[in-house]
């Protein structure tokens, strides 16, 4: 067994009690008095600014006073009407930013109710008790295509279906889920949670998935539009930016999604190589969940770096003390410029910036860190427009997710808008499907 | 720190914090513990007469409501009196009164409404030593059935009756504990009066049903299936306990009638005001029975306090105070007119004075889009119920207009005079225009 001292990169560098400790979930389901306990603390807010602030608009105030009268069931219900992946969003979201900004308490106490977690409480026990909650309305005969199986896709699906029509899913990936199933730190969504929220949406009925099937390959958006009366394109991105820094082809330079989609993917995590010195550039979410999970996994060091100040970075002050809690060192103000090593990179190098109000700088000052890898988080970007509008880099659409061609809509991350969240992406799903509806059924 | 000793119908004790008669003043062992705790006296629980005790059930003999986060705001029970032998009970006050000789000791009797059950037992309880006893006429379950308890406490003749032998048979103060499960206390307790009682105490526990369990479709607490009422006490009780107080204060009748406070005291506050009602001392026990004994730390300091920031330097000072203040509904200054103030500092944004009010009350809370409220004085009644839902204590507040100004509301000048209902003119009984 190697260590954490062991040099290059190296799998096993922590005994698996340790790793499975580390991968256990972030936040702990809570426990019924628990439950209790923080349901107790909400307010029952008039036009509730914690719901104003969920992009799903879940009405948070009925769904917590229904955990407090024992009807968590009801409480589910009243979260999934508005979310269907409300298991998944009250494991993911940044509630710090989202309705638990917003909530009254952080502004009396600095202490908002855990609405995240009684979400995952109500969710967590409806999921547990019944095969599916909805049924279908009656067959409208029509069929729609959807694009993708992640969080937009499963939403505009299942609303589809519950409407009535049939749905046909497909996504390149083996696996449904999108980003929920290859794209998330392992310790947000343990024990197998969104393979088993994608068998349980689909308990809804009228859905058929097929995998392995990318849009651009086998899949033509004209042929689409022949076979199915509606699309809807939630394709993701697909594609990540380069570093643009000399020696970047050098190996142990990765893509840290590909880092973030093997480890979930892994059935034994100490199998799992990882660096001694790893390095994630970038200031986002994955940086986040890269460097993290690198820490977990038993790298010595690991260090984000990223070009601008604290201020700047996507990835919440939350996370950022998360990463911070487990050992990971944020770097501010520097940005790549060359990886050195011989044919496998050993050493990164850096050089600080400055903002002077024209735009990022390097100052010509360098610092250079020992890697043995170096993951890429900086940004992704789509793999195809199949011939849409693009609005900056990203599918053009309307509020409810048309895009430039009739019967074509988007959402999620391919489409412009949005802020790439889950529960966003989820809204814009349901929101597209419901226009989709409105649109077959000739009310439009 | 101010001086707590009071003095109660001649009984001395280190602090106006009696506990009642009920489960924990049952034994020597509680009561000493409650005594090394710090409380100044006690009501022993009830003892009945001479033979077999009384038999409890054997399930659960309370219920319970809840605020938030599970406080205990409600409890009833079906408990009976003592039903420990009479001799032990009585050894047990003698010996522990001789330990305790600075503290009071009150014992609470409830035997059938017959003279020669009292004159049976007063003698014992005389020898014991106490300081006084407490006629218990208000438990409103098992002993009412058999013609004690409340079933005396609710026919005024009894009460009186009963409270006589007791003045013929005893010789130390007697105190008649009132049930408030009757139409107007003012009658009991004037039958306490005239029967020669040397004070009331108030009020005995409610006739309630705290929660049926509806799986299997029964009150509880069940027995086997079945539950009965039981006796409801505790701080949800306490602004009943405190009407039926000030109405017994108030009466010309009763008027300067000792009274023993008693009805979800659970703090120094509680306490005071129960006191500033003309309660001569406060008996707890729920509090006690939440919390421990360990509560009257609290009461005491909390008290002390408080009447040094006053500047009482005896309870004796401010109790009654308040009474005079206790007026009925047509004596109200209806030319007092008042408006909310939202303080914005204060205000978390939770919305809860303007659902309350939007939906249920006057529409006088306007909101903006960016969630600031503000009262509309035009169509303010000052209800309170904004203060009273708001869960930041002393955000919002009633502001007392200043005679001269217009009241938005009514267009009308606020006037400096007191007129009230009698003299109104929209009041059919009122001739004086005529």
């Amino acid at each position: 067994m190697s260590s954490q001292m062991t040099p290059g990169i190296a799998a096993a560098r922590l005994p698996s009690e340790t790793v499975e400790t580390h991968f256990a979930d972030l936040h702990a389901p809570l426990a019924p008095h628990e439950a209790s306990v923080a349901a107790d603390r909400c307010y029952f807010c008039h036009d509730a600014p914690c719901m104003t602030a969920c992009p799903t608009s879940i009405d948070i105030p009925l769904f917590i006073r229904q955990i407090s009268t024992g009807t968590a069931e009801a409480a589910a219900k009243t979260i999934f009407d508005q979310n269907i992946l409300g298991g998944m969003c009250a494991r993911v979201c940044p509630t710090e930013e989202l309705c638990e900004q917003a909530c009254v308490r952080e502004a009396a106490e600095g202490k908002p109710v855990e609405i995240g977690r009684l979400q995952r409480h109500a969710t967590d026990k409806l999921m547990a008790k019944q095969s599916h909650p909805y049924t279908r309305a009656d067959s409208t005969g029509k069929t729609v295509a959807v694009v993708g199986a992640g969080p937009a896709g499963l939403a505009c699906a299942h609303r589809l279906a519950m409407l009535g029509h049939g749905v046909v899913m497909f996504d390149a990936l083996p696996k449904s889920g999108g980003l929920n199933e290859y794209g998330i730190a392992a310790y947000k969504t343990t024990d197998d949670f969104a393979a088993r929220e994608v068998d349980w949406l689909l308990g809804i009925g009228g859905i058929t998935v097929e995998n392995g099937r990318r849009l651009g390959a086998d899949l033509s958006l004209d042929q689409l539009q022949v076979d199915y009366d509606a699309v809807f394109l939630a394709v993701g991105l697909g594609g990540v930016n380069a570093l643009r820094a000399s020696g970047e082809d050098k190996n142990g330079v990765e893509d840290a999604v590909d880092f973030i989609k093997a480890l979930r993917q892994s059935s034994d995590l100490t199998k799992l190589p990882v660096g001694r010195d790893v390095v994630v550039i970038g200031g986002g979410m994955t940086a986040v969940d890269a460097a993290v999970q690198s820490k977990l996994l038993g790298a010595q060091n690991v260090t984000i770096a990223y070009r601008r100040g604290r201020e700047g970075m996507s990835a919440s002050p939350y996370e950022q003390d998360l990463a911070a809690s487990k050992g990971v060192r944020l770097m501010f103000n520097v940005q790549p410029v060359a990886l050195h090593g011989n044919g496998t990179v050993h050493e990164i190098e850096l050089e600080y910036t400055t903002d002077d109000g024209n735009g990022l700088k390097g100052t010509g000052e360098m610092i250079r860190l020992q890697a043995d890898q170096v993951f890429k988080a900086i940004g992704q970007t789509l793999e195809t427009d199949a011939g849409l509008e693009l609005s900056g880099r990203k599918i053009a659409v309307t509020e409810t997710g048309c895009t430039s061609v009739a019967g074509v809509w988007a959402g999620g991350d391919c489409a412009s808008g949005g802020d790439d969240l889950t529960v966003t992406a989820v809204a814009e799903g349901r929101d597209a499907a419901m226009d989709i509806h409105a649109t077959l059924m000739g009310s439009n | 720190m101010a001086d707590l000793t009071t003095e109660f119908l001649g009984i001395k004790s280190p602090n106006p914090f009696w506990l009642a008669s009920a489960p924990p003043t049952d034994k020597e062992y509680n009561v000493r513990r409650a005594f090394e705790a710090g409380w100044g006296g006690v009501v022993w629980k009830t003892l009945g007469a001479e033979g077999p005790p009384v038999v409890n059930v054997n399930g659960p003999r309370y219920g319970a409501i809840y605020g938030a986060d599970r406080r205990l705001l409600g409890l009833n029970n079906i408990e009976l009196i003592t039903d420990r032998d009479l001799q032990t009970n009585l050894d047990e006050i003698t010996r522990v009164k001789a330990d305790y000789p600075d503290r009071a000791i009150i014992v609470s009797i409830m035997v059938p409404c017959e003279e020669d059950a009292w004159k049976a037992i007063l003698p014992k309880v005389a020898a014991t030593g106490a300081d006084g006893i407490e006629l218990n006429f208000g438990c409103p379950h098992g002993m009412a059935e058999r013609g004690m308890g409340s079933a005396v406490g609710q026919v005024p003749e009894y009460i009186q009756m009963v409270t006589e032998w007791c003045k013929k048979y005893y010789d130390k103060p007697v105190i008649v504990k009132l049930t408030p499960n009757i139409t107007d206390v003012r009658k009991p307790a004037q039958a306490a009066k005239d029967g020669g009682a040397d004070a009331v105490s108030l009020i005995n526990t409610i006739n309630s049903i705290t929660s049926v369990d509806l799986d299997a479709m029964a009150p509880q607490p069940t027995i086997d299936g079945k539950g009965t009422h039981g006796g409801y006490c505790g701080p949800a009780v306490k602004p009943i306990a405190m009407s039926m107080v000030s109405e017994i204060a108030r009466d010309p009748g009763t008027h300067g009638l000792p009274i023993s406070g008693i009805g979800g005291v659970t703090t120094w506050r509680d306490a005071a005001e129960f006191m500033a009602l003309g309660c001569g001392n406060v008996q707890v026990c729920t509090a006690v029975m939440t919390y421990g004994f360990k509560i009257v730390e609290e009461m005491i300091s909390g008290l002390s306090q408080w009447m040094d920031e006053k500047g009482y330097t005896s309870t004796a000072d401010f109790v009654g105070m308040a009474v005079p203040n206790v007026t009925d509904w047509q004596y109200l200054n209806l030319n007092y007119v008042a408006k909310a103030k939202i303080n914005q500092d204060d205000c978390i944004k939770c919305g809860r004075c303007y659902a309350a009010c939007e939906d249920t009350s006057h529409q006088a809370i306007a909101m903006s889009e960016d969630r600031t409220f503000s009262v509309i004085d035009e169509e303010c009644v000052a209800c309170n119920l904004c203060v009273d839902v708001c869960p930041i204590a002393n955000c919002i507040t009633m502001e007392a207009m200043t005679p001269g100004e217009i009241d938005p509301r009514t267009g009308e000048i606020v006037k400096k005079d007191y007129a009230n209902w009698t003299t109104h003119p929209n009041n059919p009984s009122n001739f004086a225009a005529e």
